[in-house]
């Protein structure tokens, strides 16, 4: 019996349940988040290597048979997210505990932060469309929540736009799943796989996959990105984080398993439109992130750079480009999470939020500096850090498919990632100290700890690259060869 | 502003009954036919909103003297309970049983755990409804 596979969701729910009985004793509610997020992590673990030796696994829900019922499916490339979105998560919450303060935690924080990994894994792990939509919603609604906690003005006009926009996307994504129901008749992804690849893509199936990218588009902000600078600025940081390390990502996830498993006949349409949409994303969020001297923006904006270039991977849709992918969004996961609490620290300890009004912050803090260099390095993609694979790899498959434009603009805008970040480098780092001795607000080891843990995190993945190699390679090969899915799925092995 | 509304009252203190005996109603006949526990949450709410609009607040709360949004986490409790339940029988995650019993009164009865299920759902609508409508009355 499978029953595990539920658990990275259920924990989370049953957890954010009992912490509303439990409102008055906040050290408890934070170290039972805390603990879930371990064994969420524990439990990844101990999936990944089953998926190793017994192949993908499923769970119908209530014996249904697929595809009847509906049913979660764990292959490798979903538990690699459902991992790195516990470990990350652990560590935002470490953070969190001295950053957000008793107001905000009093009011249900760490619930809402665990229904939003629930709707998170949930989505990661469900092998049926409708209930992917549901847990999309089960994330978002708890992420309405968190950006609004705390009620200063900019949160609450920033949380208008991205409360409708996320209303209107995901009506869209129900027309969508309307469509295709009426269009082949099934929900189940394996089952709507096979009946797609029988009736060979027609044009009107091509159609609603544009609907599709639309939906996951606005989701993960690929070009149709203008909503997120200004929602990933507002909330407290450790939120912020949790935003940028996952919300975004999972939208990827819905493209790249909608484009691999179901729309994958017509490359030459979706395909070519997600790479052009991917090299708009890329010009669009380089230029955001130099354009700003505001350090939160630069950081969002990064986000979007990094979205393009994983759907980069995906428009070029070789072993190697996927495999790239899968690389850099693990590695961005990481590193995204570590740039937003860096940010926020920096703004925490100065008060400032623009970068020329900060300086010389590494002679106050010695350690925040070097944590940022090495961020700067590793999403510049300098070999000893994380970044470095997934960018190489990605290269390689535009390189074999001769997808020149994609590698150039991929390339160019890992250097336009350099210079923003170098940019905040040598204007706040660098310089004269504007933080007399007396004013100095001391560094937290709860701020500081965090950072380190997620910087060893880049550096180890980095250099631990040969670890997680087969484990990568199968989520790019079951991401190839949609069959294997299906046979797990549908159980005719 | 004090309105009388002697009518009013005398006629929901009955209507309310009726209100809440069809949601019970309406809530039982879910399992097999048109209804439910999220149908007959919404009905036994409406009856809650309509004593809070006849009455004042203060009133009701004191009379019902619960938090309604522990309501709603008492029933998201109990829905997610029964469906987690299914794990230490060993068998898939949200399965369901039944079986008759011969109960005195009610003669030959279906039991089902869907039912405890339904009541969780029906706790969570009662209890989401309540407190959105309290605290909109509450800014105004």
């Amino acid at each position: 019996m499978n029953n595990v596979l539920v658990m990275p969701m259920i924990i989370p729910v049953i957890a954010g349940i009992l912490l509303i009985f439990l409102r008055p004793y906040i050290k408890l509610q934070r170290w039972v988040s805390f603990l879930v997020m371990i064994v969420n992590a524990g439990i990844a673990v101990y999936l990944l290597n089953r998926i190793q030796t017994e192949g993908i696994l499923r769970l119908d829900f209530g014996g249904w048979e697929p595809p009847y019922g509906i049913l979660f499916v764990a292959d490798s490339f979903s538990v690699i997210l459902v991992l790195t979105t516990s470990i990350v998560t652990a560590i935002c919450l470490l953070y969190a505990f001295s950053s957000v303060g008793k107001a905000i935690e009093n009011m249900y924080f760490y619930s809402f932060v665990n229904f939003l990994i629930a709707g998170v894994n949930g989505s990661f792990l469900t092998g049926d469309l409708f209930n992917l939509y549901v847990c999309f919603e089960i994330m978002l609604l708890a992420s309405y929540v968190l950006i609004t906690l705390g009620g200063r003005k900019a949160q609450l006009s920033e949380s208008v736009k991205y409360v409708v926009i996320n209303v209107v996307s995901s009506w869209v994504f129900l027309i969508a799943i309307a469509y295709l129901y009426g269009t082949v008749g099934t929900l189940n992804l394996a089952h709507l796989s096979e009946r797609i690849a029988e009736s060979g893509q027609t044009p009107l199936l091509t159609v609603i996959s544009i609907v599709f990218l639309t939906v996951f588009a606005l989701k993960a902000g690929l070009l149709l990105y203008f909503w997120l600078p200004g929602a990933y600025s507002v909330p407290a940081t450790a939120v912020a984080a949790l935003f940028g390390a996952l919300l975004t990502k999972v939208g990827i996830y819905a493209m790249i398993r909608i484009f691999t498993l179901l729309f994958y006949h017509e490359p030459s349409v979706t395909h070519t439109l997600i790479g052009i949409l991917a090299g708009l994303t890329l010009i669009g969020g380089s230029i955001g992130a130099i354009a700003y001297k505001d350090i939160r923006q630069i950081v969002a904006y990064n986000v979007i750079i990094a979205v393009g270039f994983i759907l980069v991977g995906l428009a070029i849709g070789t072993q190697a480009a996927l495999e790239g992918s899968i690389y850099y969004l693990i590695h961005d996961m990481i590193v995204k999470a570590l740039l937003f609490l860096l940010a926020g620290t920096m703004i925490v300890v100065t008060g400032e939020t623009r970068i020329d009004h900060m300086s010389g912050l590494i002679r106050n803090y010695p350690s925040l500096g070097w944590i940022f260099f090495i961020v700067m390095l590793s999403l510049a993609g300098i070999p000893p850090f994380s970044g470095f694979i997934g960018k190489v790899l990605i290269g390689q498959g535009a390189i074999e498919t001769g997808s020149y434009i994609l590698l150039a603009l991929a390339f160019i805008s890992s250097m336009f990632v350099l210079y923003s970040l170098l940019r905040i480098f040598l204007n706040s780092f660098w310089g004269e100290t504007i933080i007399s001795k007396e004013d100095k607000v001391p560094m937290k080891k709860g701020w500081i700890i965090p950072c380190m843990l997620l910087s060893g995190g880049t550096i180890v993945l980095g250099l631990g690259v040969e670890a997680i190699a087969p484990y990568v390679l199968d989520a790019a090969n079951t991401l190839m060869n949609p069959q294997l899915y299906i046979d797990a799925v549908l159980n005719r092995n | 502003m004090k309105i009388n509304n002697v009518i009013l009252r005398t006629v929901s203190k009955v209507v309310v009954f009726i209100i809440l005996t069809l949601a019970i109603y309406l809530f039982l006949s879910g399992h097999h036919s048109p209804g439910g526990g999220f149908i007959g949450g919404l009905v036994m709410a409406s009856a809650l909103v309509l004593l809070f609009i006849v009455y004042d607040i203060e009133t009701v709360q004191k009379a019902i003297p619960v938090d309604f949004k522990k309501i709603a986490a008492f029933g998201a409790l109990l829905a997610v309970g029964t469906a987690f339940g299914s794990i230490f029988f060993d068998v898939p995650f949200l399965t369901q049983s039944f079986a008759y019993f011969d109960l005195p009164f009610f003669g030959k009865t279906e039991l089902t755990t869907v039912t405890i299920f339904e009541a969780g759902v029906a706790l969570v609508v009662v209890g989401v409804v309540v407190t959105i409508i309290l605290s909109i009355s509450e800014d105004v």
